[in-house]
């Protein structure tokens, strides 16, 4: 399930070329899966039933910014991070920032809805995306969206948003920028439990603040990021907040204040906030490269995406370590705690004997317990490969059907990013012909 | 696992489908009836759908209702606690179903975004009497379709909304209404020497903006822009309001040249959101709506009609993707039982 065989890789330059490849597939009864910078955690991308594999990372233009009006048409090849750069003279950026910005495509972005630390006041993908120009499955190119605030019938760019290559391949999107706020001030506060931390983070929701980002790390993350970036993260906390407020003045002296005094009455150790940009940036680093910091502690993690409600995270979290110390697994938190978005990171050593085994009976059951606090299969990665067989846990048969249908829609023949998302007999005539299953000699 | 309350409310839903032939169309408190196209039937099974809040969270930041529930009760109980959702409708005794079905997000968009970024979760009946859950319970999602948002603006065609679960947010601390005199050129510079007003509305010769925050910053904010000497008020002012009314969408860049397109049409009144693109319409005559309709089109946009304006078309515009559209309703709906016609096709 891991690795994937395509039959053959293309890259195409723009629109155009991704049609053509499209109607290429089609006519030898092959499918296509589009792919980006292959961040994408689970599986979206990966080529299954020896595809086509459309690769959009030559498609990176910048094709318009209007400052004026705070909108940008990108290529899907087009890096998140590099928009934002592009844009960060104009005093403007595009708002959601996944932790593998520097890697992630917006095309990647689209098509998983994607999120990051700055989400949880800003909005995820689709509240950016304005437009997108599609190339659909039979090869026709479909304009879902625009630039008026409304187009009339359904909100077809809604649903492609987070369809996760199933829909067709998105060759242009127009987008939202977002002006940067005058004001921002990022505070870093530890605690000695994390249960401190958690109440924390409600008691700042319950207060009536928003903050423009609000990420929590447990004892061994944080200590790993600090072994690897040196932020100044204390090594000995149970678990640090990172949260940042921003906008006016006024306000954002308000809000610092009130996270203090919300933090203190939960016992945190240290407020400490940035005092310039680079101190700041610094910060960000360090809660950005978690997942590469675990490189230095084992070779392999499996890094989960899960959202519960907010208030339930402490009793979550609780059932994610027990899970783990039973599996005698090493257990690392990292999360968008503003959004109940849990990232439980499983570290090991994947040489060992039989510990895949655990490492999946440990998702799993991890999986499972945010489904019955009231949660969701993923809050950001997408459903892909990796949670398609357990969107049961989530949806009823008759859910997943309507979902089948749905797709259909789109891709009556099941030929865009095959076998993703959907378990197997949520789409009509599921049975699509592999070619690995035609018989040796038979022509197709 | 689906509740005694939702099946409850379908169930009036799923006798109609079962019970008669007639095409479903689900009313509430009829605030939005007219939007769009009539439905193309002379017999019509109307149903309601219960009202009831199903559960709230303010610190979960969510709220489950039945679709039946009016807008009104959602403001008052979140207002307890100090928050609020983005459904702002003409009026407070729309349900909440209604008003997402018509989808016609209110004059906080600029600062507070859309209605589709607002529903997080949906319980509907679709066409085949099946109750389907779309979305999930919880503000941050992404497993799956996002039939909510497909939802939104459905104008009832894919199947009755029977409950729904909201995104709530905490009400600013401080909301003024600022109202002074500005051409156009004064209007849109004031619109940018703001730091995300919440709303920006200009009639040709007024400008009313909305500033949500802290007190000091909205005073700072007010100076800064040229606000000092304004008229501050706490409620909105009235939209215009006549028997044949419409909702233009262009893109914002245009919005000041639609004002003064419309501004020269006889029996048209009017009122812009700068920053959006969404300018409210309601005219003396059918005949000046499809003249207003007239101007949309020609500043790349279009008017959907919301009352009034017998013999105009609900959109005038060509839907797109009409063959699609088509497949995503059947999808749904595959016998067309509800609402045929409300959107063409």
């Amino acid at each position: 399930m891991r690795d994937g065989q395509a039959a053959a890789v293309c890259f195409p330059r723009d629109g155009d070329e991704v049609a053509a490849c499209v109607r290429a597939a089609r006519r030898h009864g092959v499918p296509f899966v589009a792919r980006g910078s292959g961040t994408g955690l689970a599986g979206g991308a990966t080529p299954v039933d020896e595809p086509l594999v459309i690769v959009t990372t030559r498609m990176n233009r910048l094709l318009d910014v209007d400052a004026a009006s705070r909108v940008a048409v990108v290529e899907p090849g087009v890096l998140n991070l590099d928009l934002s750069r592009a844009v960060a003279g104009l005093g403007l950026h595009y708002a959601p920032d996944p932790s593998s910005q520097q890697a992630c495509t917006i095309g990647g972005n689209v098509a998983t809805n994607a999120g990051g630390p700055h989400c949880l006041a800003s909005g995820v993908t689709s509240a950016h995306v304005l437009a997108v120009e599609v190339v659909l499955a039979d090869g026709t190119v479909a304009q879902f969206g625009g630039l008026a605030p409304d187009t009339p019938g359904y909100d077809l760019r809604g649903v492609f948003v987070g369809s996760e290559g199933t829909m067709g391949i998105a060759t242009r999107v127009t987008v939202r920028l977002t002006p940067n706020a005058p004001v921002v001030r990022t505070m870093l506060l530890d605690f000695m439990s994390i249960e401190d931390a958690a109440a924390t983070v409600s008691g700042i929701i319950a207060a009536g603040l928003i903050p423009a980002a609000l990420e929590m790390m447990d004892a061994e993350i944080t200590r790993a990021v600090e072994d690897f970036v040196g932020a100044g993260f204390p090594r000995d906390a149970a678990a640090v907040l990172l949260v940042e407020v921003d906008g006016l003045t006024g306000g954002v002296a308000a809000e610092v204040d009130m996270v203090d005094r919300v933090g203190r009455a939960h016992g945190a150790r240290h407020v400490r906030i940035a005092r310039d940009d680079a101190e700041r940036e610094l910060l960000w680093k360090g809660r950005k490269s978690a997942f590469g910091a675990i490189a230095r502690i084992a070779p392999d993690y499996y890094l989960h995406d899960a959202v519960v409600p907010r208030t339930k995270l402490v009793d979550v979290l609780r059932t994610v370590y027990s899970v783990a110390a039973e599996q005698q697994l090493t257990m690392m938190n990292v999360f968008h705690a503003g959004d109940g978005n849990l990232h439980p990171l499983i570290v090991f050593d994947g040489r060992e004997p039989g510990v895949w085994e655990r490492v999946h009976d440990a998702g799993s059951r991890i999986l499972g317990a945010c489904i019955d606090a009231g949660g969701v299969l993923s809050g950001e990665h997408g459903v892909g490969l990796e949670k398609r067989d357990l969107m049961s846990l989530q949806f009823s048969a008759d859910d997943l059907e309507a979902q089948g249908r749905l797709v259909d829609a789109f891709d009556p023949d099941g030929v865009a990013n095959p076998r993703k998302v959907l378990p197997a007999g949520a789409r009509c005539g599921e049975v699509v012909a592999s070619r690995a299953s035609v018989p040796d000699g038979a022509w197709i | 696992m689906t509740t005694t309350a939702v099946i409850d409310a379908a169930t009036p839903v799923v006798r109609a489908l079962c019970d008669t032939i007639d095409p479903i169309v689900i009313s509430g408190a009829d605030t939005h009836g007219d939007v769009g196209n009539p439905v193309a039937a002379a017999r019509i099974a109307t149903v309601s759908i219960a009202s009831g809040v199903v559960a709230y969270d303010p610190d979960d930041m969510t709220v489950t209702v039945l679709a039946g529930t009016t807008v009104g009760e959602v403001r008052a109980l979140l207002g307890e606690h100090g928050q609020e959702v983005t459904l702002d409708p003409r009026s407070d005794t729309a349900t909440v179903g209604g008003t997402i079905a018509a989808g016609l997000s209110g004059v906080r968009r600029l600062r507070h975004g859309p209605i589709r970024d607002t529903v997080l979760e949906v319980r509907i009946v679709d066409g085949r009497a099946t109750i389907i859950k779309g979305g999930g319970p919880v503000v941050k999602n992404v497993t799956g379709y996002d039939i909510p948002r497909l939802f939104v603006g459905s104008l009832g065609t894919l199947g009755a909304i029977v409950q729904v679960t909201l995104r709530c947010r905490p009400s600013a601390p401080v909301r003024a209404w600022y109202r002074v005199e500005r051409d156009a050129t004064g209007a849109a510079a004031l619109a940018e020497a703001l730091y995300r007003p919440s709303s920006v509305l200009w009639d040709g010769a007024g400008l009313h903006v909305l500033l949500e925050g802290h007190a000091e910053d909205l005073t700072a904010q007010a100076m800064a822009a040229g606000l000092g000497h304004a008229d501050v008020g706490e409620h909105a002012p009235e939209l215009p309001d006549a028997a044949h009314r419409g909702r233009i969408s262009v893109p914002a860049s245009r919005a000041v040249d639609v004002g003064h397109a419309l501004g020269a049409l006889d029996g048209v009144h009017w009122t812009a959101e700068l920053g959006v693109g969404t300018i409210h319409v309601a005219c003396d005559t059918a005949a000046a709506l499809g003249a207003a309709r007239a101007v949309a089109e020609r500043h790349d946009g279009w008017l959907l009609r919301e009352a009034g304006g017998d013999g105009i078309d609900g959109f005038g515009t060509a839907i797109p993707n009409r063959a699609l559209a088509a497949r995503v309703k059947a999808a749904f709906d595959p016998d067309g039982r509800f609402a045929p016609g409300r959107i063409p096709q």
